[in-house]
């Protein structure tokens, strides 16, 4: 998931007995399932956590075109070149529907973007990785997007009405996504002997990482109950994984892959999978800051950042005049 | 330092000759922009066939705590409604 170990400041749910009057009228109402709007009565708790979450799925979404845009220009086909710059195109408008939802709680673009840049708000640990070869791409379509898909899907139904709308929009155009990714791996994997490698290779390295997306186990998470009690957050972690495996392990086997997990084998009792939980170790250093291209995504966002800072502000003065110009 | 741009709402009007409806908001520098900006954010498969844009600023809202007494005179005018009045199934379609 986009959003991975969003804070809620909760100390633990409150009982409706516990809530003030105006919380509880508030808890019935996410109860209800009725949709809360920006200029109504919040819980601060509530908006400091949607800030957070929806903030962090901005930045995933931005920070998210960087290892695919690493691919443009050595795309394979012309074709194949059209289709990742849409798909790419439509990262960029995922992150700017979810940063004018954050924005209806109070915060400004420009608040956001310094967090992001001073490091005190993150994105999701996935995209600290690199895109090494073009089987990589579709390991991503398919995998990555696949597992926000997992994700964002239920949050089309979360308590908060701007959220839930970029939700809506955002989840009607990954289907493309997931798609192009796998149609990349179907042609890798049916392809040389040399391009199958390479798509196994792929899957090799992105499996766990994608498996890390959903965050730890959050069965005991304070933050977690809060959120799923304010209906920010819908299904646990480990739900979320579990329906994950269950829908690309399949999908691997039609590819003819491997997926890289000697205990990964399918329970009748469950009806599910049993599978490796990924090095969560590695996931808390990705998260600190030390996977293996922290570093360069950060750096590529504050640098297009400081070197557009000309132009933003050329075309507000330009406007500004203009507008002066047209009031005289 | 930085002067951030302005928010714009975003309307659109689908293809079915449906009202504009609102899908979102931007920031842009001024008006044009903005709708060069809402043709690449909001209709990059053919969502609409006009747009329009609107500063934020210049939009006068109901307040959410008014809901009540603004909404209420309709509340009581159930007779408005077709389902109000009942017609012999004899009469056929009404
Ligand atoms: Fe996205
Ligand atoms: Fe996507």
């Amino acid at each position: 998931m986009y959003a991975q170990m969003v804070k809620t400041d909760a100390k633990g749910v409150k009982t409706l007995e516990e809530m003030s009057p105006e919380e509880r009228a508030f808890q019935e109402r996410v109860d209800r399932g009725e949709k809360i709007e920006p200029k109504e009565w919040m819980p601060e708790g509530y908006r400091k956590t949607l800030v957070r979450q929806i903030g962090q799925h901005a930045h995933s979404e931005i920070v998210g075109q960087l290892p695919e845009g690493n691919w443009i220009t050595r795309a394979p086909t012309l074709e194949r070149k059209a289709i990742l710059l849409a798909k790419v195109q439509d990262e960029a408008g995922h992150g700017l529907y979810l940063y004018c939802a954050a924005e209806t709680l109070g915060v400004s673009r420009d608040e956001l973007m310094e967090k992001l840049h001073n490091g005190s708000m993150k994105y999701s640990s996935i995209f600290n990785y690199p895109t090494l070869n073009w089987a990589d791409i579709g390991a991503v379509g398919w995998l990555v997007d696949g597992a926000a898909i997992m994700n964002q899907v239920p949050l089309q139904r979360t308590s908060f009405g701007p959220y839930s709308r970029a939700m809506i929009r955002i989840c009607k155009e990954e289907s493309f996504h997931q798609r192009q990714g796998y149609d990349i791996m179907m042609k890798m994997a049916k392809g040389t002997p040399e391009q199958r490698a390479m798509a196994q290779d792929a899957l090799n390295r992105f499996w766990y990482p994608s498996l890390m997306m959903f965050g730890p186990s959050d069965k005991d998470s304070v933050h977690s109950a809060q959120s799923i009690a304010w209906k920010i957050k819908i299904n646990t972690n480990d739900e979320l994984r579990q329906k994950f495996v269950d829908q690309t392990v399949p999908q691997a086997e039609y590819l003819g892959l491997t997926i890289p997990d000697d205990n990964l084998r399918w329970n009748e009792e469950k009806g599910g999978y049993d599978f490796s939980e990924p090095d969560w170790s590695e996931f808390f250093e990705v998260i600190a800051g030390n996977g293996p291209c922290n570093k360069e995504r950060l750096g590529a966002r504050v640098k297009a950042w400081e070197d557009g800072a000309w132009f933003r502000e050329g075309l507000m003065a330009h406007a500004e005049k203009h507008g002066k110009r047209q009031a005289a | 330092m930085s002067s951030q741009w302005p928010l714009w709402e975003i309307f659109i009007r689908g293809q079915h000759g449906l009202n504009h409806r609102h899908v979102g908001s931007l920031h842009a520098p001024d008006a044009e922009m903005a709708i060069r900006n809402a043709r690449d954010v909001y209709t990059r498969r053919n969502e609409g066939v006009s747009i329009w844009v609107v500063k934020s600023a210049d939009i006068t809202a109901s307040s959410p705590s008014d809901k009540g007494p603004l909404f209420e005179p309709s509340n009581s005018k159930v007779y408005r409604h077709p389902t109000f009045f009942d017609i012999p199934e004899e009469v056929g379609h009404m």
